[in-house]
Order: C-alpha cells, then structure tokens, then sequence
C-alpha cells in the first residue's frame, strides 16, 4: 500500500504510478497505435505485436479476448486502450457496454436517462 | 498592457469532433447542443481577443508515460494535430507566440511553478474540439499558448494548484507589455468516467452546483480532492482542474455571459461557461 492509495470507489479504477508501472508495456503497445503503419502491423497479427512490445501473459490474454476491464485489471489505462479498442472500430460506449455487461443499446439508454 | 478579456471553458468529448467534421448541426441529437455555442461564438466575435491560453489535458497524443509533465507549457510556433487512433479528422495547426510563451514561462517559473517546457507539442481534441466550438472551420484567428495539465496518472496536481496556477497565469498576462486582449481558457469534463463497473456514470446534480460554484464561490471546488472529485464526477471529471485554472484568471470576482450544460453527449455531461472578469464589466459601464 502506498501512502497515496486511492480510496476504494466501487467500479472505479484510479490509474496511480503502481498501475503505469503494472501497465507499462500494454499502455505502451496502445501508444503506438496512433500510427496507422503500427496499426496495420498489430491487426495483421495482433499476437505478434503484443509479443514485440513484451506484454505480460495476463496483458496478452487480456488483449486477446479483447477484455477492456482485464486490461485495466493489468495496468491498461482507458485513454490508451482507446487506441486499441479504434484498431477494432469500437468507441467509448462500445467499451462502456461491455465494462458494464449491457448492450450498447442499453447503455446509451443508460446515459439519455441520466438527463433527468 | 495585456488585459484578459474573459475566460471560457468547455468539455472536449471526441464525439463532437466527429459530429463537426459530419456536420450533423441539425442533427437532433447534437442541435441543441451546438446551438449553446452561439453566444459564445457571437461573444467572441464582439470581442476579438488576440491571444488565447487554453489549460487542456492530453490524452496520450504528445505525451507518454515515459515522461510524462505534470504542467507543460507551449513555446512553439505552431502547435499541429495529429492522428490519435480511433479515426477523428487531423485538423490544420494552430498558430503559437513563442515570445509570449517564454515570457509566461520565466514569470511562472519565478512564482515557483517548475513546469515543462515544450518547443514542439502536438495537441489532440481536448485542444483543437473547443478551439473549433468557437472559431469554427479553418479560422485560426486568435495565436495560441497551450497550457497542459496531467490528467492521465495520478497524483495528479490538486485543484487548489490548478487554482494557484491559473492566478499566476492572469498575474503574468497583466505584465505583457503589449496591447494585446486575451482568453483564458479551460477545456474537458462535466461528469463522466469511460472505465470500470461504473463507466457511463454521470452526477448531474453535482455539475449543476459546480457552474453556479465555479463562478461565485470557486474555493468550494478547489477544496475537493483529486479522489474526492473522481468519486462525484467520474474518473474524467476530474478534468473540472482546467475549468478551475480558467476561472482563477479571471480574479476574485466573475460574471457570467453564458453558459449551457447538455446530458448525454457521447458518454459524458458537458457543459460550456464564458465568464467575465468583473472589474472590467465595471469600468465599461462607468
């Protein structure tokens, strides 16, 4: 525990310096993709990419299933997955139905209602 | 002399980058939404400010987790856009003022604030999406010194520093000796969080008091904390730190011209605010 932990915000994961150092190589592979020539490379093979980039087992899997919230659980910060997540054509609220088990549809339902 | 004419502060989501470049104006999920900017933009057009200093956060454009600044200031010619991954257009640069931003950054860097400086910047929506809500289209008249606060890793700096920097910003300003009117800038939230269980979340009873907050009594924000404004606006509400440095350069005490706040838009509550600074509402009218 450090001395700056966050307080614990039910589904809410604050990104600290122990997370960017957990993170790292995901985030970095991310990064990268705001090149369209590295994103061509990643989607040509995207294990290979994680490969080159050193991603942890857990950060590869995690890439693999396309699973946003294990790849926060293993240091991904939502602003870099981003990147990733547009190499597959998905936005913020693609991510948002899927880090919150609904349909799309649902959560943009979700956020009109939250108007009122 | 230099005089800050006014300060705005808009969110930046990506999706109204998106919607500009489709031109969905009329389109009814965007058309209120749009219509909110035409005081500001009738504002601006009244009262032609040269200079803009805009407080933005990158979001893994510029800067990376290598190194990355907690406050980072422009010094370049001119700061450009590029590709961020997920398909917005690339838009054409903004022009700087190098010798402004030196300036800015001796006096800042004299009052204690150690920032980063940056001769070359590339500057993502969280810039150029405001920069468009108010001088639309290929217009690039008024230069340009981006202020860039990190929003990305935590600690990130605290809303009372944002609020001490945006005073020394204002401080700096009233000593260029230069006629030069000038906007100060904040750019990014209300509400929102993009990651985790609770991702769409959206507090719209806590920005409604933060507009009437920011104006009249904005030490009630700045005595929040970073984890205490992330639980009540989201992981990305936190960006209310860019409002809070605009609304410290206006002095101790602003005027509304306008202000809208329009739930949802892509996944976030947004909000626009253009405030004057009241002395100088005063001395117009006498």
């Amino acid at each position: 525990m450090t001395r700056n932990a966050p307080p614990s915000i039910p589904g809410t994961p604050v990104f600290t310096g122990v997370q960017a150092v957990r993170g790292y190589a995901l985030n970095h592979l991310c990064y990268s993709l705001n090149d369209a020539a590295n994103r061509a490379t990643f989607k040509d093979d995207p294990m290979a990419y994680c490969a080159r980039y050193n991603l942890t087992p857990e950060q590869t899997e995690a890439v693999r299933s396309l699973n946003v919230l294990a790849m926060i659980a293993a240091g991904g910060n939502v602003y870099y997955l981003a990147k990733l997540a547009g190499v597959y054509g998905l936005g913020v609220q693609d991510i948002g139905a899927q880090q919150t088990g609904v349909s799309l549809e649902e959560f943009k339902q979700k956020l009109l209602e939250a108007a009122h | 002399m230099a005089k800050i004419v006014g300060g705005l502060a808009t969110s930046h989501v990506p999706a109204i980058g998106k919607a500009m470049s489709e031109q969905k104006f009329q389109d009814p999920y965007w058309k209120s939404f749009f219509e909110g900017y035409e005081p500001a933009r009738a504002w601006l057009e009244k009262t032609k400010p040269d200079i803009a200093v805009v407080f933005y956060n990158d979001h893994g454009l510029n800067f990376f987790l290598d190194n990355l600044p907690t406050f980072a200031v422009g010094a370049a010619p001119e700061y450009g856009n590029a590709d961020e991954g997920w398909g917005l257009p690339v838009v054409a640069p903004y022009p700087g003022d190098p010798a402004l931003s030196w300036r800015l950054i001796e006096d800042l860097v004299a009052e204690e604030f150690d920032v980063s400086t940056c001769q070359q910047m590339k500057v993502d929506h969280a810039f150029w999406i405001p920069m468009a809500l108010l001088w639309p289209g290929a217009q690039r008249p008024v230069r340009v010194i981006p202020i860039e606060i990190n929003t990305v890793q935590h600690p990130l700096p605290s809303a009372k520093r944002c609020f001490k920097l945006g005073q020394a910003v204002a401080r700096s300003i009233a000593g260029w000796d230069k006629d030069l009117k000038v906007v100060v800038m904040g750019t990014g939230g209300l509400s929102h969080q993009l990651e985790g269980e609770r991702a769409g979340f959206i507090n719209k009873e806590f920005d409604l008091q933060c507009l009437e907050d920011i104006v009249a009594h904005p030490e009630k924000l700045t005595g929040y904390s970073n984890f205490e404004l992330v639980e009540l606006a989201g992981s990305q509400g936190v960006e209310l730190l860019m409002w809070l440095a605009m609304r410290a350069a206006m002095g101790p005490e602003a005027q509304v011209v306008t202000s809208s706040y329009h739930v949802p838009i892509s996944n976030t509550a947004a909000g626009l605010l253009v405030l004057e600074p009241k002395a100088r509402a005063m001395a117009e009218a006498v």
